[in-house]
């Protein structure tokens, strides 16, 4: 069955038709609204953007998705994405598996490189080196979640020597990781030599450059050996807008597309409809849309939405998300899993990650001795 | 048919901004003499000419959201698969126009490096001649392309009559493009470039 879900970018704008900036505050409880209306409506996966500049919240994803993580229960929470680059991979493999114990295991992940220039030096690296901090970093990444006690030394990282990175992952079986990239052949090749899911985030690309990058990972999972490549775990991105007359949908999105901060002042809102996957019209529209996308791209795991961008209000995102989850998603849902061959998998989840590593088991390292008490712990086992 | 005998691709790209314009007569000026030089060395060419105007709103489009559309892409492929360019433009404020700016930040890492180019510019007065060396040259060396020694500068006055001008352009576009096919006929065909190559993956892995 596929998964349904939304994904933020965190992105502080104005709403053109008022004039209104709301404030980061405001923000940041719209994307916790977000994530709650979206299990409302019945969807699967809430996604969020990392950013370390203006006019972007989302610098700390694992706050965030764990203060969700306690209002949800059974969306799956990830990320879009989650800067591999220039964030220490010790502390990613900490952070997330510390929000999988949190959120009973409802967690996954998206790398991607970032694509803010000055990040990289304000965290101390360079951006030329973008490709193989990701490549570097993701491999640490990997041992330290599968292995208990690290030795380890790179080119981007200080050494580990005797390193334990706790909490262990949740059951002993690490989140499932997705790699994001729109136009990089390395990181489809990244996550196909990993068997781990591919992301194409094509939110602003022609289909045929979506088709050919997923069709490249596909190749490269089956030459890899994990399986056909029509086994291979693919997740789009999407935007919609919908109203129950699809002229009313152009008449209310139109002035926020116009000035949007990425696409503002570029292509009319019809080109841009017509080459990339936003869809403004009927909730049939996009349904029509969004059921074919299967064909350029092979029956896939994971479709999630943009819904919060160019300012529109909460209110407007809410009401659509619903639309989305009472009268799209369920249309979808039944249509993609007509023809849908049976050996296609599911994108992986935790349960589906601990019944393939045999069950779960605590994977918790106590120490010989700890330095405040200087007596031994008694292991629970 | 051999790698070595496949024909060669020229891309002629006319920046001109109206319709009929100056610069394209140029530019198939410039066409119709490579053609002919390439022809007298026994090298097989495959011309083709691109309005840049026609991808104007794309290269806008995509400077603003990162994305060509298809036929942008198409095009940019194209040049990036070329063997020789040919790229003409208007002088407009001592310099080549914004649109072939755009062109150039938009092509591919690499589309232009070690690729024969030959430059030509149009205007109003012999004033501007010597814009396309002090600005379109040394753009065409920051992507590493080869420009061709001679640039061909077309003043509007150059088109008429049968005086000294007119001779004087004849003579100037057929050594101009002389010297483009030396360049090609100098160099392998191109090889084709894999826009899905994976090797940089293994190789940034090492023994991890």
């Amino acid at each position: 069955m596929m998964q349904f879900g939304v994904f933020t970018v965190g992105d502080v704008t104005p709403d053109p038709t008022t004039g209104r900036t709301p404030t980061e505050g405001e923000r940041i409880a719209a994307m916790v609204a977000i994530a709650k209306a979206a299990e409302d409506a019945g969807l699967d996966v809430f996604a969020t953007g990392e950013h370390h500049n203006p006019p972007f919240v989302p610098s700390s994803p694992t706050t965030l998705l764990g203060y969700i993580a306690a209002q949800t229960t059974r969306l799956q929470l990830s990320t879009a994405t989650t800067l591999i680059t220039t964030n220490d991979p010790v502390k990613i493999a900490e952070d997330y598996a510390m929000l999988q114990h949190l959120a009973g295991g409802r967690v996954d992940l998206m790398l991607g490189r970032g694509n803010t220039g000055p990040v990289y030096p304000w965290f101390g690296k360079d951006i030329r080196d973008g490709v193989a901090l990701a490549v570097e970093n993701y491999a640490l990444l990997r041992r330290l979640w599968r292995e208990d006690v690290v030795d380890w030394s790179g080119t981007h990282r200080t050494p580990l020597q005797s390193f334990t990175s706790t909490p262990r992952p949740l059951d002993g079986v690490p989140p499932f990781v997705w790699h994001g990239s729109i136009r990089t052949p390395q990181i489809a090749e990244q996550a196909a030599y990993y068997g781990d899911g591919f992301f194409h985030n094509n939110i602003f690309w022609p289909m045929e450059h979506t088709a050919a990058m997923v069709d490249l990972y596909r190749r490269r999972w089956e030459h890899h050996g994990h399986g056909p490549a029509d086994t291979a775990i693919v997740g789009l991105g999407g935007q919609v807008f919908m109203r129950p007359r699809s002229q009313d949908a152009v008449a209310e999105f139109r002035p926020y597309f116009d000035v949007a901060p990425v696409y503002g002042h570029g292509p009319s809102l019809e080109e841009f409809m017509a080459t990339t996957p936003l869809t403004v019209g009927s909730p049939q529209q996009v349904i029509d849309r969004y059921a074919a996308m299967r064909d350029d791209v092979g029956d896939y795991q994971r479709q999630l939405f943009l819904m919060d961008h160019a300012g529109l209000p909460l209110e407007v995102v809410l009401e659509q998300i619903a639309i989305l989850g009472e009268e799209v998603v369920p249309v979808l849902r039944h249509e993609l899993a007509v023809g849908r061959p049976a050996h296609v998998p599911d994108a992986p989840t935790h349960a589906s990650l601990v019944a393939a590593a045999g069950g779960a088991h605590d994977g918790t390292v106590y120490a010989p001795a700890d330095d405040v008490t200087g007596a031994s712990p008694e292991p629970v086992r | 048919m051999t790698a070595s005998s496949a024909p060669r691709r020229l891309v002629v790209i006319s920046a001109g901004l109206r319709q009929p314009s100056s610069t394209r007569l140029l530019a198939d000026r410039l066409r119709d003499a490579v053609g002919t030089a390439a022809a007298a060395r026994d090298l097989a060419l495959e011309a083709s000419t691109v309005e840049l105007r026609e991808h104007a709103r794309d290269l806008t489009g995509m400077l603003l959201t990162g994305a060509p559309t298809p036929a942008l892409d198409a095009f940019l492929s194209q040049v990036a698969g070329a063997d020789a360019v040919v790229l003409v433009t208007p002088i407009y404020s001592g310099a080549y126009t914004g649109m072939v700016k755009d062109l150039v930040d938009l092509l591919p890492a690499e589309a232009l490096a070690g690729v024969p180019v030959l430059i030509g510019g149009t205007g109003g007065t012999a004033r501007h001649a010597l814009a396309l060396d002090h600005t379109l040259r040394p753009l065409l060396g920051h992507v590493r392309a080869v420009v061709a020694p001679s640039a061909v500068f077309a003043a509007t006055e150059d088109f008429g009559g049968a005086g000294e001008g007119a001779q004087s352009l004849a003579r100037r576009v057929d050594r101009a493009a002389r010297e483009l096919v030396e360049l090609v006929a100098g160099r392998p065909p191109r090889a084709v470039h894999d826009p899905f190559d994976v090797s940089g993956f293994t190789d940034l892995l090492g023994d991890a």
